[in-house]
């Protein structure tokens, strides 16, 4: 018997979620194959990769290529610019990390002047996320989306502990984009989809972060969370499941050891620098195989080499 | 895949004779679909009908053997529905058109990397050796004996049975694959597999060819098989692997139910940060063994872990007994870290542990096999729990220090500890365990 190749669609899509104002405004979702699955039908919308600066100044010391990719760059408009000219970077993702009350502890205030600093050096989409603390996100988040007004900027995200105030003060408020934040588990992303629509924030105004763990470190139940939220989303039609997903990548692996052990500390393992860029790329390509719309990433060659696989396989 | 009764029931030969103890053939057709009866039971089943059934009831896909390495086998195509069952492996080609120090050096370089990550050995399993015609078989027969001679299985590429035959008469025994069969040399191939006892690689250009002379192949009554990628893109290769699994497993294609190989090494030749990203999206979509050009440790780390995530049994949690663990010689005046009995976490505990060289007893509580966030987001792992795992171990009477180091992660722990128990000082470690080196040294 021959072999006819039987493409599979459904009759269900993802939604389609923009980001962004202007020509280098993005969208996310839309599909109705499995994910990476552009055989079955073209890709509407190709997963994208976002770069990823923190509004901390990084410690480059271990890391010439990175080093070398912001030199020069002495203010945090500046490192935006260099990042958002990355190639294959669709978005940035300003990440305050100097946010968290356990560190730096950076007031709200000072976060929107940095996020307006930046929304006006960059023109591709901005996203911004959190310190992971949920009272302080959400004092942040408020006056980031007053700063960063009319950018339709997409804030990562709302939890269940916060996600009342962060979902009032960015979509609701401004019409900004919000991200669920669930931890690694179907029924919990859909709960939290549930009451934030229940709140009135509509559907296309919502990307779901379903949660993330480093290749190795528990990665199966990511992989298995997104296939499950998939299915749903598409064989089953299941309408509060059918946000896109953003995955940060890049919080996630750089804290791993294979990312931060030093060479000189394990020289057989070699340049570190290297770990750490195969790292976040092998967790960013298995996050896109099980169905992440867009990832988040930090090094300029793991976004140059995710971005000309993705491209490779439309 | 299962039969329905309804198509066993149409292979029967209908007469209600009840020799089989069943009163109807329809009662006893619906007893076999529910696997209480076995097909012997009727004593007039013809030939072809017992074929028919035979065919039918045969897994959906393959286990190919490949020296200790089982490959296929798998039952589902995602593995939440059930479980995958046989890992991908890797291998690192090499051509024969390399020179010997080239053919030395690389595999120098892929034998540094082998080490144990929660009790499974990670190296390269394979060695994936391509030899054209122009090479001629000497070459090939040498650069196969290097290959061997790692210890790791030989895959040989060669679409030239001429060249095949001449290099398995000198080296049959260090081969494990036969690759390179086509729509043109598939009965030389199959002669040289089957005499040589080998598995036979069936080259994949096209879908719809390798089907065919899979056909051909299984027709002729070779069933060790299995598909080798040779798409010329990213897109097909990817492409083919997902169909190939597909078309086996949702829609009983028997011709395509065979593992996969995959040469990322041509797909992006050079390109090591690429072969990286795609070994890693045939890791988690259905390539069976993994060619790449290198592998260091820059690259094994993040993949093997990767591969042993996905590989895992959904059903049966990565558990390790609670208890003491004594390390580096320790007595019982070592100070006492608490963790949780989550494999993964007692491995990266323990690992970081060791490497301090610092004696230290790891207490290991039931946590439910979570890890340490996991856990305390379960309230498996809490100042209660914490407090009791101690009272009813009666760890107080084995352990002489009154230290005891808490993960970073559950520092908020603290306080509550200390009220528990007023004996211990409590003493909150690093967040991550690697930081637990520096902190154990200067902690004596
Ligand atoms: C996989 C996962 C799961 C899996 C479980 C896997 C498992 N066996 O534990 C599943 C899906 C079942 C799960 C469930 C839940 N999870 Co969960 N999960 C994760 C995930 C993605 C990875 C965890 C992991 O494997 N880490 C790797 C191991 C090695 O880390 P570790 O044990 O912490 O060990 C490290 C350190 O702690 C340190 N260390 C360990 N021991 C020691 C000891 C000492 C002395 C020292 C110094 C250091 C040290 O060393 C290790 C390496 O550095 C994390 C998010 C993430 N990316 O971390 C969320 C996460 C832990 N989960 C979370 C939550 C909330 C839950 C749930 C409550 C949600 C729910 N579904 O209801 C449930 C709880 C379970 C239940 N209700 O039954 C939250 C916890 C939030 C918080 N800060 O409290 C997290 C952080 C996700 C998030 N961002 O929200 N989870
Ligand atoms: S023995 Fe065979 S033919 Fe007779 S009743 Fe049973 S199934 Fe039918």
């Amino acid at each position: 018997m021959p072999f006819v190749s039987k493409p599979r669609t459904f009759n269900a899509s993802i939604n389609e979620t923009v980001l962004g104002v202007g020509d280098k405004a993005v969208t996310l979702g839309g599909m109705n194959t499995l994910p990476l699955y552009f055989f079955d039908a073209p890709a509407k919308n190709p997963p994208i990769v976002g770069i990823e600066i923190t509004d901390v100044d990084g410690d480059f010391a271990a890391f010439p290529e990175l080093a070398a990719f912001y030199e020069g760059a002495a203010t945090i408009a500046e490192r935006a610019k260099k990042a958002a000219a990355a190639e294959g970077a669709k978005f940035l993702c300003l990440r305050f990390e100097g946010a968290d009350p356990a560190g730096l502890d950076r007031s709200a205030a000072e976060c929107a002047a940095i996020a307006k600093e930046v929304a006006e050096a960059i023109d591709i989409p901005l996203v911004i996320s959190g310190s992971k603390n949920v009272e302080k996100d959400a004092e942040i988040f408020a006056a980031c989306a007053e700063a960063t007004s009319g950018k339709n900027v997409l804030f990562l995200s709302a939890r269940e502990e916060n996600y009342k105030t962060v979902g009032a003060a960015t979509a609701l408020a401004y019409g900004q984009k919000v991200g669920a934040e669930s931890s690694v588990d179907i029924n919990l992303a859909k709960q939290l989809n549930v009451v934030m629509t229940q709140l009135g924030i509509a559907p296309a105004n919502i990307v779901m972060n379903l949660g993330s763990a480093a290749a190795g470190y528990g990665f199966e139940y990511v992989a298995s969370t997104m296939d499950r939220v998939k299915a749903a989303a598409l064989e089953q039609n299941d309408n509060m499941l059918q946000m896109p997903v953003m995955t940060p990548i890049s919080s996630e692996t750089w804290s791993v050891k294979e990312s931060i052990m030093a060479e000189q500390d394990m020289p057989e393992w070699g340049s570190q620098e290297e770990r750490a860029v195969a790292m976040e790329t092998v967790t960013a390509s298995a996050v896109l195989a099980s169905g992440s719309d867009a990832v988040i990433l930090r090094h300029p060659k793991s976004v140059k080499t995710i971005a000309a696989m993705i491209a490779a396989l439309l | 895949m299962a039969l329905k009764g309804l198509d066993i029931f149409k292979l029967t030969p209908k007469t209600n004779c009840k020799d089989c103890g069943s009163p109807t053939c329809m009662a006893f057709s619906m007893k076999v679909a529910q696997g209480a009866l076995s097909i012997d039971k009727c004593p007039h089943m013809s030939p072809e009908a017992l074929a028919t059934l035979a065919a039918a009831t045969e897994p959906p896909m393959k286990t190919i053997s490949i020296g200790e390495h089982k490959l296929g086998g798998e039952t589902v195509m995602f593995r939440h529905e059930k479980t995958y069952v046989n890992k991908n492996i890797f291998a690192i080609d090499l051509c024969a058109g390399m020179d010997d120090a080239a053919v030395d050096a690389k595999l120098a370089e892929v034998d540094k990397v082998d080490y144990e990550r929660i009790g499974e050995r990670m190296r390269v399993e394979c060695v994936y050796v391509s030899v054209d015609a122009e090479h001629g078989a000497d070459r090939g027969v040498a650069v196969v004996k290097k290959a061997a001679a790692t210890g790791r299985d030989v895959i040989l590429r060669c679409c030239d049975a001429a060249v095949a035959g001449e290099i398995l008469k000198a080296a049959a025994s260090d081969v494990k694959v036969l690759a390179g069969a086509n729509g043109d040399n598939w009965e030389a191939m199959n002669a040289l597999a089957t005499e040589h006892k080998l598995v036979l690689g069936v080259c994949c250009k096209d879908l719809s060819a390798a089907h065919d002379t899979i056909e051909k192949l299984e027709a002729a009554g070779n069933k060790n098989l299995i598909i080798n990628i040779c798409a010329d893109t990213i897109k097909d290769a990817f492409s083919f692997a997902v169909q190939i699994r597909r078309a086996a497993l949702k829609d009983s294609d028997r011709a395509f139910g065979y593992p996969t190989i995959v040469n990322l090494s041509r797909l992006a030749p050079e390109d090591y940060t690429m072969q990286v990203a795609l070994a890693s999206l045939f890791t988690v979509r259905y390539g069976s063994v993994v060619v790449m050009g290198r592998m260091t440790y820059a690259e094994a780390l993040p993949l093997f872990g990767l591969r042993q995530n996905i590989f895992t049994d959904p059903q049966k949690p990565m558990k390790v007994e609670p208890g003491i663990y004594p390390l580096n010689g320790a007595d019982e005046n070592a100070v006492l870290a608490v963790t949780v009995d989550f494999a993964l976490t007692y491995f990266v505990v323990t690992g970081e542990i060791e490497r301090s060289g610092v004696p230290t007893n790891l207490l290991i509580t039931d946590a439910g096999g979570y890890s340490v966030l996991t856990a305390w987001a379960a309230g498996k792992f809490s100042a209660n729990t914490i407090a009791k795992f101690i009272e009813e171990n009666d760890i107080a009477s084995k352990i002489k220090s009154r230290t005891l180091i808490l993960p970073g992660k559950v520092a908020v722990l603290k306080g509550e500890l200390e009220a528990k128990l007023p004996d211990w000082k409590i003493v909150v470690g690093p967040n991550e365990a690697i930081q637990l080196v520096r902190f154990l040294k200067d902690f004596k």
